[in-house]
């Protein structure tokens, strides 16, 4: 209990992305849909960084760089097709997303 | 002792807040549970020994990322009530099963690598940030240059998306009002 070993961090991290993986169902919201997103990356990189320091390996921070990287160029691309679709249909709900379907 | 007790107050504060994140259904709220997760999430980097992963943690995604998202919620109208769906419920079945399979790999992957040996092992005597220098220049640099790239075409893309002129967006027009507008500044520049 008291000795953190590698299983705490991965439990964490197991929490964390089925928090987020709430998020993804149940928001409608697209930019809230974001945020839960934003949640699952990190979650990883809890997993990440949590392994590399008990293998005493690189290997799991330079992907845990490389995700963070994925990160924000994601927010990036994702916030200015938000912004356009808000300026068109003057609201960012997903509901409003299914005209493709068929 | 100290690392135990760190890990379970971080570990319940991020819970929280990322818990809070996904339920409120107040916009500006859920952007603040999530900046504060956030840095709550640096300090596991801290205490895994991973000190320039938890700083670059706090500079990009408390610093770049919150800013650009409360850059774009100016543009939405955030003040009202957020909606919930009430749910497919295959999505959610399906998504909760996928949860569980997750569980369970992550609980039977380190039974798996008993004999797993590391690629890259930490340097004696050498600082994180060092560390992760010589290996990130040598090993990875080819991906860390690609990452390069992928950065600079996202922050065109968010240019081209976003624009200059709020008011008037490339991406809203159609083909033919663009040339005509293009004609229109060919006349003014000729007269």
């Amino acid at each position: 209990m008291m000795e953190i070993g590698l299983n705490h961090y991965l439990v964490l991290s197991t929490i964390l992305f089925c928090i987020g993986l709430i998020g993804v169902m149940r928001r409608k919201n697209l930019l809230l849909l974001f945020f839960a997103t934003e949640i699952l990356l990190n979650s990883v990189n809890i997993a990440f960084a949590a392994i590399s320091h008990y293998y005493g390996d690189l290997t799991g921070q330079m992907f845990a760089f490389f995700v963070i990287a994925i990160a924000a160029s994601e927010v990036a691309v994702g916030l200015g097709l938000l912004i356009v679709w808000h300026k068109r249909h003057g609201n960012i709900d997903l509901d409003s997303l299914a005209t493709m379907k068929g | 002792m100290f690392e135990a007790i760190a890990f379970y107050l971080f570990a319940f504060l991020t819970t929280l807040m990322f818990f809070i994140t996904v339920t409120t259904s107040q916009a500006l709220y859920a952007l603040t549970a999530l900046a504060a997760g956030m840095i709550f999430i640096s300090a596991f980097f801290f205490i895994l020994g991973a000190d320039f992963l938890g700083a670059i943690q706090i500079v990009v995604y408390s610093g770049a990322v919150m800013a650009l998202y409360s850059f774009g919620m100016m543009f939405f109208d955030t003040t009202r009530e957020v909606k919930e769906k009430n749910g497919n419920k295959y999505i959610v079945a399906g998504m909760s099963i996928l949860a569980a399979i997750l569980v369970v790999v992550i609980f039977a992957a380190p039974m798996l690598s008993e004999n797993i040996t590391a690629f890259y092992p930490l340097t004696e005597g050498v600082g994180n940030t060092q560390d992760v220098g010589m290996v990130l220049f040598t090993k990875y640099l080819v991906p860390f240059e690609v990452a390069a790239v992928m950065l600079l075409v996202a922050m065109i893309a968010g240019i081209v998306l976003a624009g200059k002129k709020m008011d008037l967006s490339l991406t809203l027009y159609s083909t033919a009002e663009i040339r005509d507008m293009k004609q229109d500044q060919e006349k003014k520049v000729l007269s």
